[in-house]
């Protein structure tokens, strides 16, 4: 393994144009796999980079970033005894999928409680800031903190998922200068030092919106959870041409001035999602460079995976646990430590391309942040495609505005109950009505927001906020209003004209049907996820 | 020469409600605008007045003489400016009166009334083929001489002349309507004579008829009392209903006993008749009635008419006009379902039937004519026909074919939006065609069987009522064979010489308006244009590929259950929102705590258990539960109730009817009380109570901490179930007609019955065939495409495993 030369020169991303020699492209297709064929000539693929090399003792790089933080006194110098400690770390949603133990979170924070024991510290709370997101289980948190903290804390109550809807358990911190409400959580807002222990998988997360989103409750999240702040973001994965960002870093400011003192500290990760070797490594190959082996894995998968019923797969995929590595970790001021975050973050995912498309083709994966144990259900891909992989990009969209957005997943009419019992019904009673973001989030917000049986399964179930739907079609909405067409390829057609999208059966079906749009010569472009990049499109 | 004799006169009407007597209401409101009506009606509950004002002026066959009113009342034979209501006012006295009663019920006032009637038509008959043999011999054997006795009795009280200027003392002329049929199942000519003046005539005494037919009456009645016949049908109460409790099986018990009795008293009837040679006990009574009128009438003046089957009308009052389902519409919409396969019969045989309208004119001229005189001066009883056999014959076969071209071009459509073709027949036997309908009852029979032993709910139970709802069309089909086959084999031809005497004495103008000639009828156009046009809307045939009904009433039930003005919606919880039972959340919190090797003991056990606890809760869900629930004896009342909180994700949220839960939801906002009533512990059911207003659950006692394992009340489960309800309505001030139910099971029936909009949600058998029958909402609620599956309702392993089972008994 450590022989292997990707792992010593990690090659860029890169675009590749598709000519006649190209073989077929591997695209995620749900829990499955598809290879397809590119028009030669007119499309090009762009391959993210291959996973730079993570950091040779993470342990030790942890403790010089809390010793030597940024813009900010060390960690020690920051505990005395009889202090109130709260640390909030970020939930299940990252990183995408779960990574192998130990979880970066279980380093960090270990260092962290280590160095308050030995200040004497003894109130100490850990929260898992979770936001409107459902709570984790047992299992979950021991995967994520390790089995020694949670058997430490979790009996005494001193770990535990952030409540938004806790009557008793959140405060009002005030306003921002553009009248929002910033709300956090009450026990981190009254702690002493309020720590945060953060894992960026994308450049959205992290700096104030962990925070002020994490900690936060609909009455501070919706200020920025909305269709007109995600319309003006472009996009909001580029924290400085992004409204999302603006409104939360406005909230940080109040959080500054009432809040908390907070230490951020913040890790990166590399694109190892599947390994160097070992089963699914062939997915993170690029096609052409295939050995033998490699294609006779990647059929005798695929053969596997058809002849399985979905619920088998699905198992078979949410137990893979990602080889990630730490690529850096900064810690201090929330500010400075973001932006070498982002740094960091970009050294792995950005890959310039230049112009637009006019197609773009996507194939989805088996997860996304808030189907993690669970079930992919059609309003996530709906997110994943349209919010998520749309907007991973710079400068401007890789797909032209008026474009068509190919996507490939299988879309089934399947929903998670217990974890998504406000899905269930905003796909049955809202998309039945309407599609339109705007009209949807006049008409309907307000009502699942406020609904009691969800705050009542948030809260005491493991279910996303009533509210949480609506956030995921938010999240398509600038997608929605850029695109001249989104077609899924592969996708139950019930579930998918629900979505108000287009059913084709086959990619070449769904080119066919863009050329209605964009023309028949049209160019297309394939954006090769996961593992993950972003376009910095010129 | 018709509307001269009857001008001025006043005419008593029985049996005014029936097909026969609308029309001929409607004919003397038309065509003879100077005669005024007395209808004899039984009054019911809404009395006499009330019932002709609905029953009879409502029908639409009287829109064609509305319509001429509202144009112009003079033309239409009224006094100017004059309402169809009005004019119905003027002429039409509303009277009480029944026939199958001794003295018909008659007060003073209204034999004052008949008493100045001129004429008495008497039509009230029990026509149902399957009438009970006493009912028949009340209404039609005893019917006719009863009427008789009244107007002697009516006569003897008047001292004036009448309007019409009859003499007091005499009575009225009495037009007794019977059947062809009188003349038994034979062949050859039937003459217009009196029953006893026929040689194939079997004297019996009508009086012992009757005597034996009360006698038969209480026969049955005692036999269907007896200990063996009783539990044979508690056993059938129970089959049909499940375990509903005590007190709706008895109800159903009593309705198979009255039931059962009424199957005895039609068996006794058709047999009774065959054995005179009456092809039923319609015709059997009838003839014996005619016997018992003319031996009794005293000074009555007679005239009795005989039609053969009356079918709808020819043109008056409007081409196809009918009342009710008919004989022959039953076997035909049958036919055109695809249902009646064969029809016995002689394709060369004569099926005798005549159009309404024809029949009516004919009672019109008889009593117009008036009793038949002799040179004496004496009258005497006289017999007129109508039918079409010796004039017109239709054959049978020409009628089949007509009705098959007629259905291969205008084809009834079936659920799926597919035509059905028509079944060509071979004539065979009667016995041929009994044979096979029974073989296919059979094979029914034992599907049935085999689906009701089976646990089924939601769409394979709808199956099973499916295939309920075909066995009864195909035991109606055979009933059709049995009632009518024999008239399709009854060849004898009716003859017609009085009929066309008294045609031919009428003049031009009377023969236009009181066509009753049957040679009027052109078969193919009348079975073509008139008939079977009118009798697919009359049965409500699905004519043309349209929505499936059943979706589109779905819709509609469901828009009711959801309308703002309800008041309350009960919901049960197992099976109805949630997939999931009693047994499940205890083997789930049972096993919570359990290492996998004491997993595996429980469940093996509780496996081996699982036959005991199915057949316990068939028998009787309250004893089940109680049974069940002593189990939790010794368990921890704390860790009970934290482990619950986490059922509700792992097991009752992941099992739940998202649809359901929705449904719940809905009608809170519409501002509609919710409740939910289920034999559940309240300690499963707690973690939903933000779902409802309130919660009634099955509550355990609690001693030092933990559950002792006994309820504190009667689980409401069944008539508990009810009578909860009934006491949450009473305490709330809430009208159960606007309240909704839903449940899955017929142990719910009492509370789905108490409840204006009842929902049967994803039934089970036996539900499910009564929630069709009953045209109640039926909703298919499914548990999340997505949700984990698991085989067995086990609690998750947890970290702190290892602890005991909670109950001594079942460590």
């Amino acid at each position: 393994m450590a022989t292997d030369p990707r792992r010593k020169a990690p090659r860029p991303g890169f675009v590749l144009d598709v000519d006649r020699s190209t073989p077929p492209i591997m695209f995620h297709h749900g829990e499955n796999f598809k290879l397809e064929k590119l028009p030669a000539g007119r499309s090009r693929v762009i391959y993210p980079a291959e996973p730079l090399p993570g950091l040779p003792d993470p342990d030790e790089s942890i403790r010089q970033a809390l010793l030597n933080p940024l813009d900010d006194d060390p960690l020690p110098s920051l505990m005395k005894p009889g202090m109130k400690l709260t640390i909030a770390f970020d939930d299940l949603s990252l990183p995408l999928p779960q990574m192998q133990r130990p979880d970066i979170r279980q380093r960090v924070i270990e260092q962290v409680l280590d160095i308050a024991a030995a200040a004497g510290v003894e109130d100490v709370h850990l929260i898992a800031a979770l936001a409107l997101h459902r709570r984790m289980t047992e299992a979950e948190l021991r995967h994520a903190l390790g089995d020694r903290i949670y058997d430490a804390f979790a009996p005494q109550g001193a770990l535990y998922n952030h409540d938004a809807e806790d009557p008793d358990g959140m405060v009002e911190l005030g306003q921002t200068r553009h009248d929002e409400d910033v709300t956090m959580n009450k026990r981190a807002a009254e702690s002493d030092l309020l720590v945060y222990v953060n894992i960026n998988i994308v450049s959205m997360d992290g700096g104030w919106k962990s925070t002020a989103t994490g900690l936060s409750s609909y009455t501070g999240i919706r200020h920025h959870h909305n269709v007109d702040t995600m319309q003006k973001s472009r996009s909001f994965m580029d924290r400085h041409a992004s409204e999302l960002h603006k409104s939360n870093w406005r909230q940080g400011e109040v959080i500054k001035k009432h809040g908390p003192r907070v230490f951020q500290i913040e890790t990166t990760i590399n694109n190892n999602t599947f390994g160097y070797d070992g089963p699914l490594s062939v997915l993170q190959k690029r096609e052409w460079e295939w050995s033998a082996r490699d294609r006779a894995t990647f059929l005798a998968m695929k053969t596997g995976l058809n002849a399985m019923p979905s619920s088998a797969r699905r198992k078979i995929f949410q137990s893979w646990k990602a080889p990630y590595e730490m690529t850096s970790v900064q810690a201090g001021e929330v500010e400075a430590v973001h932006e070498a975050t982002l740094e960091n973050c970009f050294k792995q995912h950005i890959v310039p391309v230049e112009g637009q498309t006019d197609i773009l083709t996507l194939g989805l994966p088996y997860i996304s942040p808030y189907n993690v144990n669970s079930v992919m259900n059609p309003i996530l891909v709906m997110c994943l495609g349209l919010g998520y992989f749309f907007n991973m990009y710079r400068g401007q969209p890789l797909v032209r505005e008026g474009g068509v957005l190919i996507v490939s997943h299988p879309t089934p009419w399947e929903f998670h109950p217990v974890h998504h019992p406000s899905y269930i019904d905003f796909f049955e009673q809202v998309l039945t009505d309407t599609t339109d973001p705007a009209e949807i989030e006049r008409k309907y917000e307000k009502q699942f927001a406020e609904d009691e049986w969800y705050r009542h399964l948030y809260r005491t179930s493991y279910a996303y906020h009533g509210v949480h739907p609506f956030y995921m079609w938010y999240w398509g909405a600038h997608a929605l209003q850029w695109l001249g067409r989104v077609i899924i390829v592969g996708g139950d057609p019930r579930s998918v004209r629900r979505l108000g999208f287009q059913p084709a059966s086959t990619l070449q079906d769904a080119l066919e049907m863009a050329s209605d749009v964009v023309g028949p010569q049209a160019t297309i472009t394939h954006m090769h996820n996961p593992p993950i990049l972003m376009a910095d499109v010129s | 020469m018709i509307r001269e004799s009857l001008s001025g006169k006043r005419i008593a009407i029985t049996g005014a409600t029936g097909f026969l007597g609308t029309a001929l209401v409607e004919r003397l409101l038309r065509a003879v605008p100077d005669c005024e009506l007395v209808l004899v009606v039984r009054p019911g509950r809404r009395g006499a007045q009330n019932r002709v004002d609905r029953d009879i002026l409502k029908n639409d066959a009287f829109d064609t003489l509305k319509a001429a009113y509202a144009e112009d009342p003079v033309a239409a034979g009224g006094l100017p400016d004059e309402s169809f209501a009005d004019m119905c006012k003027r002429r039409i006295s509303a009277m009480a009166g029944d026939v199958a009663t001794d003295g018909m019920n008659f007060d003073d006032e209204s034999l004052a009334l008949l008493s100045t009637c001129d004429i008495t038509i008497h039509s009230a008959a029990a026509v149902s083929f399957d009438s009970a043999l006493d009912d028949a011999i009340e209404v039609n054997l005893l019917g006719p001489h009863r009427v008789a006795a009244a107007l002697r009795d009516a006569a003897a009280i008047r001292t004036k002349p009448t309007a019409a200027g009859r003499e007091p003392g005499t009575p009225a002329h009495l037009v007794a309507v019977s059947t062809c049929y009188v003349a038994g199942s034979r062949r050859g000519n039937a003459p217009e004579q009196l029953v006893d003046e026929s040689p194939f005539f079997v004297d019996v005494d009508w009086r012992a008829e009757v005597a034996n037919a009360r006698r038969a009456r209480v026969r049955s009645e005692a036999d269907s009392r007896t200990p063996d016949r009783l539990s044979a049908l508690k056993k059938e109460a129970y089959d049909s209903l499940g375990p509903a409790g005590a007190p709706a099986i008895a109800e159903r018990t009593e309705q198979l006993r009255q039931r059962w009795v009424g199957k005895q008293m039609t068996a006794a009837g058709r047999s009774r008749a065959s054995s005179l040679g009456y092809p039923d006990a319609y015709a059997f009574t009838k003839a014996l009635g005619e016997r018992a009128l003319v031996e009794t009438r005293g000074d009555v003046p007679v005239s009795i008419v005989r039609p053969s089957i009356i079918e709808s009308a020819l043109s008056e009052p409007a081409p196809g006009w009918i009342r009710g389902f008919r004989m022959a519409e039953p076997v035909i919409a049958a036919y055109a379902r695809g249902l009646l396969k064969e029809f016995p019969g002689v394709p060369e045989g004569v099926i005798d039937v005549i159009p309404c309208d024809l029949v009516v004119a004919t009672i019109i001229a008889v009593a117009a004519r008036g009793p038949k005189v002799d040179d004496d001066g004496i009258d005497h009883p006289d017999v007129t026909q109508i039918a079409s056999g010796s004039a017109n014959p239709l054959e049978y076969g020409q009628l089949v074919d007509l009705v098959r071209s007629w259905f291969t071009e205008h084809p009834v459509y079936d659920e799926k939006n597919q035509p059905i073709s028509v079944p060509e027949w071979s004539f065979p036997g009667r016995g041929r065609v009994s044979r096979q309908l029974g073989r296919a009852r059979k094979g029914l029979n034992i599907a049935e069987k085999v689906l009701d032993a089976l646990p089924l709910r939601g769409h394979q139970a709808e199956f099973g009522a499916k295939l309920e709802e075909r066995k009864d069309q195909l035991e109606r089909a055979n009933g059709y064979v049995e009632l009518y086959g024999a008239y399709t084999e009854c060849e004898a031809i009716y003859e017609l010489d009085h009929m066309y005497e008294l045609w031919n004495s009428l003049d031009a103008d009377d023969q236009a308006t009181f066509g009753m000639d049957p040679n009027l009828v052109h078969w193919p156009t009348y079975v073509h244009t008139v008939h079977l046009p009118s009798m697919v809307k009359q049965a409500r045939l699905k004519m043309s590929p349209g929505r499936r009904q059943s979706s589109s009433r779905n819709d509609r039930l469901r828009k009711q259950v959801l309308e703002p003005q309800r008041q309350l919606a009960v919901f049960d919880l197992e099976n109805t929102l949630i997939a999931s039972n009693v047994v499940s959340s205890y083997a789930w919190l049972a096993t919570r705590h359990l290492d996998r090797p004491d997993r595996a003991r429980f469940v093996a056990k509780t496996l081996r258990e699982i036959p005991t606890l199915l057949a316990l809760d068939r028998a009787d869900r309250s004893d089940f539960l109680r049974y069940f629930y002593r189990r939790f004896e010794d368990a921890p009342v704390d860790r009970l109730a934290a482990d619950s909180a986490e059922m509700l994700s792992d097991l009752l949220i992941t099992k739940s009817f998202p649809a359901g839960i929705r449904r719940v939801r809905e009608h809170r906002r519409l501002g509609h009380r919710t409740l939910l009533i289920t034999g559940a512990l309240e300690l499963v059911t707690e973690p939903l109570r933000p779902l409802f207003d309130d919660i009634v659950a099955a509550e355990m006692s609690v001693t030092n901490g933990t559950y002792d394992g006994r309820l504190t009340g009667v689980p409401p489960t069944g008539e508990a179930r009810y009578q909860t309800l009934v006491d949450y309505a009473a305490l709330h001030n809430i009208d159960l007609q606007q309240a909704v139910a839903y449940a899955d099971s017929s142990s719910d029936l009492p509370m789905l019955e108490v409840v204006g909009f009842p929902v049967a949600v994803n039934p089970e058998t036996k539900l499910a065939s009564i929630a069709r029958k009953r045209a109640w909402l039926i909703e298919h609620w499914d548990k999340s495409q997505g949700a984990p599956s698991r085989v067995l309702p086990i609690g998750p392993l947890s970290h702190s495993a290892g602890r005991k089972l909670f109950n001594r008994s079942t460590a």
